[in-house]
């Protein structure tokens, strides 16, 4: 099952989704899945509403994939964008968030269900993006996590940390400007998945 | 603040703006070429964080219940209306209009700047050319009358098959494609290996109103003209 379409690209996946191709939905899953569960989880601290965010992520882009345009991101990149925004969605609704770092947890499931192959990638990737964020000045760091990972938004992290919005926006912004820059730096060639090669 | 909205940017691609202020972009951004770019770098960042915030993984029933939930919706094929330039909402179902409210920002961003097909299939690249003519929203999908998998035809008549079902073909074989109109003989059409499960093939001809195509199997290096009955084969176009 796994393999089925292991000679396509994510895009020409995204493509047969759009003509109503299952098969194509199901290895975008086999592909993205497991990323998009663990960000869903790292938001949502919660099994079952980390499911229903990738779930929700996934039929998603099974309605709206007509609207994808290669040429402007990575099929990987607007999946997950789809499913982040979803547990954003839900984690405000919850309630439920919370900020402490999930360490040890999420370690001790790092590399359970991946080949070796996946696995080895993800770690370093992992590992790559870590050293990249500690590379952030500390406010900078602090309110891109507590956006992306907890789910806040900027009015909310104003309130939150008692600074003006205006300076939640600059922090965010040039935390990620920044964290491009440490990014491109650190990219050995072909780094992220190379989809457009061969 | 007009001043700041690019600022916002970073906010967007987090999805950290209030709702309002996440319209107010998304209004901004069908228009803005440098936040465009922008928020495309981005994205790619925010991929980055998602990769790195890996943790367990999901219940392994969870693959099985997305695609029953899939299956359970009529499948979309309306946005595939020539030439579509109105958003998606209005021509998407009740049901799919709350998702597509979650994918719109990104459908206006995607699709405002891509009329034209070239820049997707340079993105694609040739061997990709497959998958941009099933991308085309002008292209209609065309059922087959024997095997598994559809026809995709542009309006001016590039196609391509989408086969699932096939295994490679056996040794000393090739599959061979063939267009066929009317009473003319079919006509070679390219040959292609098989992969197994799933196949996506250009067609090596233009494709007309009232043709069909066709799949036999056949001697590696391909045949003039088939010498057997067709595994593959498209209603009329």
């Amino acid at each position: 099952m796994r393999k089925r379409h292991a000679h396509l690209s994510d895009e020409a996946l995204v493509a047969l989704v759009a003509r109503g191709e299952e098969s194509a939905l199901a290895e975008l899953y086999d592909r993205v899945g497991r990323v998009a569960y663990g960000l869903a989880f790292r938001v949502l601290r919660d099994e079952r509403l980390a499911e229903d965010a990738v779930q929700e992520g996934f039929l998603a882009l099974w309605r709206t994939a007509a609207a994808f345009r290669a040429e402007r991101a990575k099929a990987s990149t607007w999946i997950l964008t789809l499913v982040h925004r979803r547990a954003v969605d839900l984690v405000r609704r919850e309630e439920r968030r919370r900020t402490e770092p999930i360490g040890e947890q999420v370690a001790a499931h790092a590399g359970e269900s991946e080949t070796t192959e996946e696995a080895a990638w993800l770690r370093f990737e992992r590992e790559r993006v870590q050293a990249a964020l500690s590379e952030l000045p500390d406010v900078q760091r602090e309110a891109i996590e507590l956006a992306y990972y907890g789910g806040f938004s900027q009015s909310e992290l104003a309130e939150r940390l008692g600074v003006p919005l205006g300076t939640i926006k600059s922090r965010m912004f040039a935390g990620l400007a920044r964290l491009r820059e440490l990014l491109d730096d650190a990219a050995p060639e072909g780094s992220w998945k190379p989809e457009f090669t061969n | 603040m007009e001043t700041g909205i690019h600022e916002l940017t970073a906010g967007y691609a987090l999805d950290a703006l209030d709702t309002e202020e996440r319209r107010t972009y998304e209004a901004h951004l069908a228009d803005c070429g440098r936040c465009k770019v922008e928020l495309a770098s981005f994205w790619s960042v925010a991929e980055g964080l998602a990769v790195a915030s890996s943790g367990p993984a999901p219940s392994s029933d969870l693959r099985g219940r997305i695609l029953d939930a899939a299956r359970a919706e009529p499948p979309v094929v309306v946005p595939f209306e020539p030439r579509r330039r109105r958003p998606l909402v209005p021509v998407l179902s009740v049901a799919a209009a709350v998702a597509a409210a979650v994918a719109i920002g990104l459908g206006i961003w995607a699709s405002s700047l891509s009329s034209d097909l070239d820049s997707t299939r340079a993105a694609l690249g040739n061997e990709r050319e497959a998958a941009a003519i099933v991308a085309d929203p002008s292209a209609q999908t065309v059922a087959l009358q024997k095997g598994t998998g559809r026809l995709v035809v542009t309006p001016d008549g590039r196609a391509a098959l989408a086969l699932s079902g096939l295994d490679p073909a056996p040794a000393g074989k090739t599959y061979e494609v063939w267009v066929i109109a009317g009473s003319i003989p079919p006509a070679a059409s390219g040959l292609f290996p098989g992969h197994e499960g799933a196949e996506l093939v250009t067609i090596d001809r233009m494709v007309e109103n009232g043709d069909v195509v066709a799949v036999t199997v056949e001697k590696a290096g391909g045949v003039k003209a088939p010498t057997q009955e067709p595994i593959v084969a498209s209603k009329s176009v």
